[in-house]
């Protein structure tokens, strides 16, 4: 029996694990289905990662190391190349159950007191997003190119077009540029990119490749590999405008049309469910619906940048280990609802009588505001905290701190809304 | 000189090879593509029809009913999913309702088994999801869903393991009567047959000319489609059809046999016998038209567009016939819907036109009617863990949306017609049909192939000749070889 399963071995699950050690609890276990730990920061070989976190600019293994570094100093045990196939929660106080594969131990049914899900997520592809056209090769989320020049050492292509302006396929802009390929677009569908500020900078206007904002792939030819693709303006309702095609002569299509939370273990175990980030409901503690699972990083909901998944769940490997040590967070449950310019917030639920420190708040905007206030107002429309901001966009994730001594006088729910100013 | 050559294995030839695999013969089936079951065969609506379709008489009646049976039993021999989830055909207006009646009468013609005519409410019982609009539905238990290419390939494995030859990338360029028989001229040099079963799909048109003009052509005609994720594929359990009418044949919702929810087909007709490509106002077609049967479908949920090409021709019927300037070579073509149930059984009538033109048909006592086929996810606990002790690869998954191991992936490498591709291991194991679509397991499943087959992984490609996926080495890449 242990005290800790921790699902995934990215930053999010070493954070937790880490955490969990240092607060005292001693049988944790680690479950990671890839040969080594670190998860995608593996493939992430650019700079730019623990900015916040260790105060240096470090690469995506770099970052991983240190924390890797951490968790060989501790007692957790790690299982590699293990895939766990379903979680059962344990009913009434009972030990939860994880069920698990590998090559040495075959399968596992294996006991805990808490689990902390960390499993990130995975990229959106062709399909969700339903682009017109041939399927001939060429056609590769951001994330699976990287994995095929920063892993396996090979080229996917010569002359490229990148689809949606996620932060992974900025990078891959910049990546296949340097490897001396020819990266002719950048195309958005909306009207702001959906990456960090500093990627558009360093990796599309650094190296000339042009960023066509409100704009989509609206066809792609190539029978058998990709080789040419149509793009078109977009009006305001997202559809293709008539009479606006460019076409490009390419072999390459790079999709980075967002990310989802990988929670199917988390569905088949009955826990509640956000539709808007896809990821868990959680509470302050990041425990989620199920008393002793906690979930972090972006399993829960989509980050910008791998210091606040860090921090995040060294905040889950916390409440966890004080689950395990039996301190249970209780007490009356405030909800957090997103308002105006505000697509969602994490934690959905605080409960403010567990509060010992403020609640760390994040959520994404969806608009882009200069100059504007973030503003937390209860249900008798009381405005019980505003915070100021110079610039809001989409692509990067903001986040308050709200005093408990604030929280416990709010009336539920708490909605939490931007206004320009 | 073989007895007898299938050209093309695709449905057709495969159950044909599967079927002519119990006689001591000398067969072999050419396949133009760099793999089997890559045609119409991979891109269709993965039915297996009841048969209330096709008009009392005609070939497709027949063989459809009687091929609906033997499809059955064939995946049963052979381990291939399969589901006998049923059907209903909706009706929302009072002409439909009359439409339902000819269907019906139709089927009990045909001999389909169990059809029922059922009211809206008696309907929506069955299927909560459906349409108030559907004011009344024709029942047929037998309909199916299967894995299309699945069944193809477990029917030309066994076919091969008992003897039948099978090569691919290698197209007929050319055919010629010859005393006793035909040569057929391909890149892998001549063959010499003495029967000659045109299973060419699309192209059977295309492959009886080399021999004869013909009287009768493909008029390609494509369908796209809709997939989505297995967390849409409850919305209906069975098979929800529109009827044709004046306006097309409307399109159908089904899950799969895999779990998935699959919608469509639109039809158009093309020109071009490659152009398998999603229009953008063919999928709003499909859209529009499957929310009328299933309002709440959530698009959202979409995992991949693709389109496949109906064989249709200029006659209305299966023409499976034997040329009659030159006896021994037989079309099994013009193979549009229900070709897929119906491939069973054209393949039974293939075997007793050969035998009526003098084959001597004796059974191989040493044919294996049957086939072994792990699937991992689908064995119990202690299976799973029996497995792993005696083979750790299937204790390492590759495909995560739907728990692959590498063990499947290995042994379908070195099963008796190994694929050379990603999507040919796609196809025998499911590695890459989840909701990532390969994103993860793409990489992982090349190196695999590669490290198998002795290939270079950049040589390895996504499906049919041309696809490659990688272009060179990067600048570390190449150094950190030397």
């Amino acid at each position: 029996m242990y005290d800790l399963i921790v699902v995934g071995g990215g930053p999010a699950g070493l954070a937790a694990a880490c955490k969990a050690w240092e607060d005292g609890v001693r049988k944790v276990l680690v479950l990671e289905r890839d040969k080594e730990l670190g998860g995608i920061l593996n493939q992430c070989i650019h700079s730019g990662f623990g900015l916040q976190r260790f105060k240096e600019e470090l690469t995506g293994p770099e970052y991983a190391g240190r924390y890797i570094q951490m968790l060989r100093k501790t007692g957790v045990e790690v299982k590699l190349d293990s895939m766990v196939l379903q979680i059962l929660p344990g009913k009434d106080g009972a030990p939860h159950q994880v069920h698990a594969i590998n090559g040495q131990d075959g399968y596992m049914v294996l006991e805990t007191k808490a689990i902390v899900l960390a499993m990130g997520c995975r990229e959106r592809t062709r399909g969700a997003i339903s682009i017109p056209g041939e399927r001939g090769s060429g056609i590769f989320t951001a994330g699976a190119a990287q994995r095929y020049l920063n892993m396996e050492g090979y080229m996917v292509g010569r002359r490229v077009v990148i689809l949606g302006s996620g932060d992974i396929g900025l990078i891959m802009a910049r990546r296949m540029t340097l490897e001396g390929a020819k990266v002719l677009a950048c195309v958005e569908l909306m009207p702001y990119s959906g990456g960090l500020t500093r990627n558009i900078v360093q990796c599309l206007q650094d190296f000339d490749i042009p960023l066509y904002l409100s704009h989509t792939i609206t066809d792609i030819k190539g029978h058998d590999r990709v080789e040419q693709v149509t793009v078109s303006q977009v009006g305001p309702d997202r559809r293709p405008v008539p009479g606006t095609e460019m076409v490009f002569d390419c072999d390459t299509v790079l999709l980075s049309v967002g990310l989802i939370p990988e929670n199917e273990l988390t569905r088949q175990a009955g826990i509640g469910m956000d539709r808007r980030t896809n990821g868990a409901v959680v509470y302050e503690n990041m425990e989620t619906g199920i008393p002793g699972i906690f979930a972090c990083g972006n399993v829960v909901h989509v980050h910008d940048l791998v210091d606040y998944v860090s921090a995040e769940s060294e905040r889950a490997g916390a409440a966890a280990a004080a689950y395990v040590q039996g301190t249970e967070a209780q007490g009356p449950v405030l909800e957090l609802a997103a308002g105006d310019g505000v697509s969602y917030t994490v934690p959905q639920h605080v409960r403010t009588e567990s509060l010992a420190k403020p609640a760390e708040v994040f959520f994404r905007v969806n608009r882009v505001t200069q100059a504007a206030e973030i503003l937390a107002t209860d249900a008798a429309g009381k405005t019980i905290a505003r915070f100021k901001r110079e610039h809001m966009a989409p692509g990067e994730m903001e986040r308050v701190a709200l005093p408990p001594q604030l929280l416990k006088l709010a009336q539920g729910p708490l909605t939490l809304s931007i206004r320009e100013v | 000189m073989y007895d007898v050559i299938i050209i093309g294995c695709g449905v057709t030839g495969a159950a044909t090879a599967y079927e002519l695999a119990r006689y001591k013969l000398r067969a072999a089936v050419l396949e133009a593509a760099n793999d089997i079951a890559a045609g119409t065969t991979k891109a269709n609506s993965a039915i297996v029809h009841a048969g209330y379709d096709p008009e009392p008489g005609t070939l497709m009646a027949r063989l459809n009913v009687e091929g609906n049976r033997l499809t059955g039993e064939i995946c049963d021999r052979l381990q291939v999913p399969f589901k006998r989830v049923g059907s209903l055909v909706v009706a929302f207006t009072q002409e439909q309702l009359a439409t339902l009646q000819t269907l019906y009468d139709r089927g009990c013609e045909n001999g389909v088994p169990g059809l029922r005519l059922l009211s809206g409410e008696e309907a929506r019982a069955l299927e909560p999801q459906l349409s108030e609009e559907v004011c009344g539905a024709l029942l047929a238990p037998s309909a199916g869903v299967i894995d299309p290419w699945g069944f193809a390939i477990a029917m030309a494995e066994t076919a091969v393991r008992g003897g039948v030859e099978l090569r691919r990338s290698c197209p007929v360029t050319a055919i010629a009567a010859v005393p006793g028989g035909f040569e057929l001229q391909t890149p892998e040099g001549k063959f010499c047959a003495r029967f000659v079963l045109n299973a060419a799909g699309v192209d059977a048109d295309r492959v009886h000319n080399l021999l004869e003009p013909t009287d009768w052509h493909t008029l390609p005609n494509r369908g796209e489609y809709y997939l989505l994720d297995k967390t849409e594929g409850g919305r209906v359990s069975r098979v929800i059809f529109q009827c044709p009418g004046p306006e097309g044949k409307g399109v159908l919702v089904a899950p799969t046999v895999h779990g998935n929810l699959i919608c469509g087909p639109n039809a158009e007709s093309v020109e071009d016998r490659r152009d398998l490509g999603n229009s953008a106002a063919g999928m709003a077609e499909v859209r529009a038209k499957a929310v009328r049967s299933v309002p709440g479908l959530d698009w959202r949920q979409n995992i991949r567009n693709f389109a496949g090409l109906r064989a249709n021709t200029t006659r209305s019927d299966f023409i499976i016939e034997e040329s009659q300037a030159h006896p021994g070579f037989i079309d099994l073509a013009g193979i549009k819907s229900p070709g897929l149930t119906s491939a069973p059984a054209i393949a039974k009538l293939a075997a007793s036109m050969l035998a009526d033109r003098g084959l001597a048909l004796e059974p191989d006592p040493d044919f294996v009617d049957g086939r072994e086929h792990i699937v991992f996810k689908n064995l119990s606990a202690e299976e799973k863990n029996a497995l792993i002790r005696k083979d750790p690869r299937y204790g390492r998954v590759v495909c995560r949306c739907e728990t692959i191991t590498e063990g499947e992936i290995v042994a379908a490498l070195h099963s008796p017609i190994p694929p050379c591709t990603i999507n040919g291991v796609k196809r025998r194991c499911n590695a890459g049909m989840g909701r990532c679509q390969g994103g993860f397991c793409g990489p992982r499943v090349q190196e695999i192939i590669a490290r198998e087959l002795g290939l270079d992984q950049a040589d390895v490609l996504l499906d049919q000749a041309g696809t490659y996926i990688l272009t060179e080495k990067t600048k570390m890449g190449g150094n950190a070889d030397v």
